[in-house]
């Protein structure tokens, strides 16, 4: 068969449809499909940190005024990112004394196997997806939480205290964002009757952003926490505090870190385009049909490659732009702001979507009603916490001032009793 | 067949792990491989198609109770000294007990309330679970825990003591009044 009569036959069936044609079906297909499946997955997600990385640079250097890589592979260094990984390969992997090298090796395995697993469940385009679970969302949820054993492990390994207190952070840090970032993707949860990645974008004619713009914000600040990124990069925050808890990883076993880092910021960023942004969906392009040839399955990966890579030029600017929280502001904003806000806004969508339900306003046409209704009330709890953070930021500078004036008033009679 | 080897390696996982985590003298691997064998009761539950249990399986035990015990040990002991005798006195009087218990749960499922049609053999036929449970399992949980012919005074009951714990906590852990001043 040549390629230009494969092509077609790609775009019509999946890869494996095609291949399941050509094999036949004895039980050693599936298995070996299975295999193909979770190599290719792994391998794309690994591949996009370099492309990513080298974006990244290049971004922050722009914002920051700088030029960025420009040397290695052309005028704009792409290929920075290939000599930067030649570089780990090379340089010698330092074990620290006294070591407990299970725990110690264990970690970086486990930071990149969480992030690679998380890929199993993201929609790519239609019918693209690496498995359609009925729990996809809680999938996430619960494999995430396991990527903070990897920082124990790394922070208790490596036999530094140092390293220890920076997992000790760490986990201070993950566990707590965790809450918010669960009770705000509940949101879109609610609204899609279901917890199948799939089941959240096919229910998304109109973007749940647009239902629900408060959550989606929670759910962004808190994925930024989640991946560690600025202004929540205390995980790492090399400038005041020692790098955290791969303090004493070198070489490539530091690269193993470094690339589940991006890996889990690629998928944060196309998981909130996911639940708030409609996916692969862009006004019916993901099921275009042109001459017989289903285009829609490219078009629509296009589309949610396109969502993700604004998001993740999102978070490159809040990294080049925002400063660091301290970890008492950072825990702080977490328990008393995200949290309660995040469980207000369940309840309310519960109770709204029940009685929207019961008058007859979902689905269909009257979708468009549903959103209203759902984007007034989030306006309103939004002006509703505003105005309470001004009330409460009011008596807090009425105090602070008190106390200046004091403090003022104290100064001032002190010297003359000196004199 | 895939079955099988799933549930063949779920369990070699927990056994394995588990016999580690009795016999180990370094409390820290002890916890490490306590992780491994929810992993591999994870893995059961998968093969057993309760796809929501492995991943709150996960969740909550490998997700929040193993940190809590790592954090436990890495408090309270001398860090990296932590070479525990793992037998002591006791060790005979709690195989008894566990061998009591697996005789127990075992003559349960298969003789006493078998999940299995009753001319089939024990342990080796497909249970008589309806394939319609199997295909909505997160949904019919949902309804039978919330649902108004379902569990849901038990279910409230279990939040109540969740949430009066919660609340003891914090007030455990409040700053008494001579502190604060």
């Amino acid at each position: 068969m040549n390629i230009a009569e494969l092509f077609p036959k790609l775009l019509d069936l999946t890869v494996f449809d095609y291949l399941r044609s050509v094999w036949g079906n004895a039980p050693w297909v599936e298995v070996v499909l299975d295999i193909i499946a979770i190599l290719t997955v792994s391998t794309f997600a690994l591949l996009l940190v370099f492309l990513l990385g080298w974006t990244e640079r290049k971004v922050l250097a722009r914002m920051q005024d700088r030029i960025g890589p420009n040397r290695v592979g052309g005028r704009f260094g792409q290929l920075q990112m290939v000599a930067d990984v030649v570089k780990m390969m090379t340089k010698e992997m330092i074990i620290p004394a006294g070591a407990d090298r299970i725990a110690y090796f264990a970690a970086p395995i486990l930071s990149l196997m969480t992030s690679l697993l998380l890929f199993a469940v993201l929609p790519f385009a239609p019918g693209l997806i690496g498995v359609d679970l009925n729990v996809g969302v809680f999938y996430v949820l619960s494999i995430s939480s396991v990527s903070v054993v990897a920082l124990l492990l790394a922070g208790w390994g490596s036999n530094n205290k140092y390293a220890l207190l920076g997992a000790f952070r760490s986990v201070a840090q993950l566990v707590s964002y965790e809450v918010p970032m669960i009770l705000s993707i509940l949101v879109p949860i609610l609204l899609a009757r279901s917890m199948s990645t799939v089941g959240l974008v096919e229910a998304q004619p109109i973007p749940f952003f647009f239902y629900a713009p408060l959550s989606a914000v929670i759910f962004f600040v808190a994925s930024l926490a989640e991946t560690g990124r600025s202004p929540f990069d205390l995980l790492e925050a090399e400038s005041e505090i020692i790098a955290g808890f791969h303090t004493e990883y070198t070489g490539m076993v530091f690269g193993l870190f470094m690339a589940a880092e991006y890996i889990g910021i690629i998928f944060m960023s196309a998981l909130f385009v996911t639940a708030y942004w409609s996916g692969y969906r862009l006004f019916g392009l993901e099921n275009v049909v042109l001459n017989g040839l289903q285009l829609g399955r490219i078009l629509g990966f296009l589309v949610i490659a396109g969502k993700t890579a604004v998001v993740f030029f999102l978070f490159m600017w809040i990294r080049a732009t925002l400063p660091r929280f301290r970890i008492d502001q950072l825990l702080n904003f977490g328990w008393k702001f995200l949290v309660p806000l995040s469980i207000v806004l369940i309840f309310v969508v519960v109770i709204l979507d029940k009685v929207l339900v019961e008058v007859g306003l979902v689905g269909g046409s009257n979708e468009v009603v549903r959103m209203g209704i759902h984007l007034v009330s989030n306006l309103l709890i939004g002006w509703a916490t505003i105005e309470i953070l001004r009330r409460r930021a009011k008596t807090a500078r009425q105090d602070y001032e008190a106390e200046a004036a004091a403090r003022d008033a104290a100064r001032v009679t002190a010297p003359a009793h000196a004199d | 067949m895939a079955e099988q080897i799933t549930f063949i390696i779920g369990s070699i996982l927990a056994l394995g792990a588990g016999f580690i985590v009795v016999t180990n003298r370094n409390l820290f691997h002890g916890a490490l491989a306590l992780m491994i064998s929810f992993l591999g009761v994870a893995a059961i539950y998968l093969s057993l198609d309760a796809g929501f249990l492995a991943a709150a399986q996960l969740l909550i035990y490998i997700g929040a109770i193993s940190i809590l015990i790592i954090f436990a040990i890495m408090l309270t002991r001398r860090m990296m000294q932590t070479t525990e005798d793992p037998f002591n006195s006791q060790f005979l009087l709690a195989l008894a007990a566990s061998v009591t218990v697996f005789a127990i749960l075992f003559s349960a499922i298969v003789y006493v309330w078998p999940l299995t049609a009753s001319n089939s053999v024990p342990l080796a036929a497909k249970t008589a679970v309806a394939d319609a449970v199997l295909q909505d399992t997160v949904v019919n949980l949902g309804s039978a825990f919330v649902g108004a012919d379902g569990y849901v005074i038990p279910f409230e009951l279990a939040s109540i003591l969740l949430l009066a714990a919660m609340v003891g906590a914090i007030i455990v852990a409040w700053p008494k009044p001579e502190d604060v001043a």
